[in-house]
């Protein structure tokens, strides 16, 4: 039971897709065409998030503690 | 107090009125602000409305604005993708085209212009044109068809769908039926005088029929006289010609009907559009015009005639008849209202937008209406003072040319108006314009409650459901056919290319469990996800 309700919300999720991104009304070989760009699209950019997001939160939280809460960190130190 | 719409052992007491002033609105489906007492004579409150105008035109949230704009996005660039393909020969031409030897000429067929229609349209065009065969009443018989090249060609299956529910046909008070006992007196006529008249209105085609109609149409509103002609679309389109000319002025609402602006053109009159039922827009308009004149001699128009419709049917706007009154009443116009859709709808006895409002007819100097949408019949009417209707007796490029209405549909437009107004013996009548406000209240209340933005007023019978993306027009229309109910959906060009809607007509005729069953399919709704009304409390 729980297996259809999983699958049935899939499903859900994907005719919406289908009506938002207005691929419902293409024909079978156009549609695989959007999904292949869709799918490619998306998974170059979360691979680039999965990446480079983390690095750049870093160092702008550097960056900014930097300025704010700036201990001097002399380096002059007694 | 006297109560005009009394019955008494199933019969109906009428009294009959000069003027229909003494009006009394049955509490079911009005709201008053204001309780009014019962005058006897005059119009209570006949300048100001007394009622407060409850419209939504709910805007919706910005991300559905942004998500049609992206399926719109992707739509053409497939539209680009197939245009190429089919110029440069990768894929077969199913448009026309011309000949091999007429290349170099001056092209025939310009095929940007068509983009839209070949490539959006064509994709959902099953959605249309669907053949049906049975009569329109609240339920239907489809012809099935399929389609093997992608809505190219179409082909019958050979079987029907049965008893789909109507939802499209504007069937407002459920006269399109097939009941032998209702349909006695047509099939009498039909006997006596056959189908054709073979002439026009001005050489041998006024029956006895058309002047029985005629005075029972003229009584039905309470004006003096009245015409009828064959076809609704050309009484607009014919008559207006007839009534202004250059040197008038017309202001006609945005969203008029293409009758009422092809009629306007066709007049060579100066056309000038206000916002839809805004009245500001409306003012302002009549106060330039009458201060500045025509545009470079700068004399007065000679006419100015203000074109408004009672119900809108792609909105189900109701028009603001009494301030379009006080306007036109301050600055000297006329006025002209196409009840196409209001005629036998709206009013506590059906008739019309005037009724609504509790105003007389005498405001209104050009009163039009349709027989096809409440009356289940053809054609059209002009109603009005006599002397209007003589002049268009004698000038009217209809009563000319065009042939006039056939003898068993004017039987038909007589025994339903004799329904309406009591005339025939029992209450069948106001039955059905009380069973339509019902059924109009009880869907726009269930749709709402569903949290689906619908726009228009709370009374009329045409409900358009908000749909917006264009991934869903077709989506929509395919999945209410599975479930066996039939809908029109509107799209670009018929509506702002944003605001695609399917549009739903009630009917006296659908009971509470068609209504039902189109309004509580949940697993539709939720499939649609067009629930982005905010307003999900109830309001009633």
């Amino acid at each position: 039971m729980d297996i259809k309700h999983v699958k049935d919300y899939i499903y859900w999720l994907y005719y919406q897709y289908l009506l938002i991104t207005c691929s419902y009304v293409l024909e079978p070989w156009e549609r695989s065409m959007f999904h292949t760009i869709t799918v490619t699209v998306f998974a170059m950019v979360v691979y680039t998030a999965y990446v480079f997001v983390p690095i750049h939160v870093r160092l702008a939280f550097e960056f900014f503690s930097q300025i704010f809460g700036s201990q001097p960190e002399s380096t002059v130190s007694i | 107090m006297a109560n005009p719409s009394a019955v008494c052992n199933g019969h109906l007491h009428h009294h009959h009125h000069q003027k229909q002033n003494n009006i009394l609105k049955s509490g079911i489906y009005k709201k008053n602000g204001i309780t009014k007492g019962m005058k006897k004579n005059g119009v209570s409150n006949g300048t100001l409305h007394k009622k407060t105008i409850t419209e939504h035109f709910e805007q919706a949230p910005m991300y559905v604005a942004v998500l049609t704009f992206l399926g719109f996005g992707v739509g053409t660039i497939f539209g680009y993708l197939r245009d190429f393909m089919r110029a440069w020969g990768l894929e077969k031409r199913n448009v026309a085209a011309e000949r091999e030897q007429q290349k170099d000429f001056v092209p025939l067929y310009q095929d940007f212009e068509n983009f839209y229609t070949r490539n959006l349209y064509m994709r959902i065009r099953d959605n249309w044109n669907r053949p049906i065969c049975s009569v329109p009443g609240p339920q239907f018989d489809l012809m099935e068809r399929v389609t093997d090249d992608y809505n190219w060609t179409f082909r019958f299956t050979g079987r029907t769908i049965k008893n789909v529910i109507n939802m499209g046909s504007y069937n407002y008070l459920g006269f399109a039926e097939t009941d032998v006992n209702a349909l006695k007196t047509v099939t009498i006529e039909l006997q006596k005088y056959g189908t054709g008249i073979c002439s026009t209105r001005q050489e041998m085609g006024t029956l006895d029929k058309h002047v029985e109609l005629e005075k029972l149409v003229a009584k039905f509103l309470g004006v003096e006289d009245a015409m009828v002609f064959g076809m609704g679309f050309a009484t607009n389109s014919m008559n207006i010609p007839a009534l202004v000319g250059k040197g008038c002025l017309i202001l006609s609402d945005e969203l008029n009907h293409t009758s009422l602006v092809l009629g306007a053109r066709l007049s060579g009159a100066t056309i000038r559009i206000f916002k839809h039922n805004n009245m500001q827009s409306l003012e302002k308009l009549l106060r330039d015009a009458i201060i500045y004149g025509q545009p470079r001699s700068r004399r007065a128009w000679r006419k100015i005639l203000i074109l408004v419709e009672g119900i809108y049917s792609m909105e189900g706007s109701i028009v603001r008849l009494p301030e379009i009154v006080s306007l036109k009443k301050k600055y000297k116009a006329y006025l002209y209202l196409d009840e196409a859709h209001s005629i036998g709808a709206v009013g506590a006895t059906g008739r019309g937008v005037v009724e609504y409002f509790g105003m007389s007819p005498d405001d209104v100097d050009v009163l039009m209406g349709t027989f096809t949408k409440s009356f289940g019949a053809a054609g059209g009417y002009i109603a009005g003072k006599k002397d209007l209707v003589d002049f268009l007796r004698t000038h009217s490029h209809s009563a000319v040319y065009a042939t006039s209405m056939c003898p068993p549909v004017a039987e038909q437009i007589i025994r339903a108006m004799k329904c309406l107004m009591g005339l025939d013996g029992t209450t069948q009548g106001l039955q059905r314009v009380r069973q339509l406000g019902k059924n109009t209240r009880y869907f726009r209340r269930r749709l709402h409650e569903m949290g689906f933005i619908i726009y228009g007023n709370d009374d009329s019978p045409v409900v358009p459901l908000l749909l917006y993306m264009p991934g869903k027009i077709g989506a929509f229309a395919r999945r209410m056919l599975e479930k066996n109910i039939g809908v029109v959906v509107v799209g670009f060009p018929a509506t702002p290319i944003t605001e695609s809607r399917a549009r739903f007509c009630v009917s006296a005729a659908h009971t509470r469990e068609m209504l039902d069953t189109r309004g509580l399919k949940a697993d539709v709704s939720g499939l649609f996800h067009s629930r982005c009304s905010s307003q999900r409390t109830k309001i009633w």
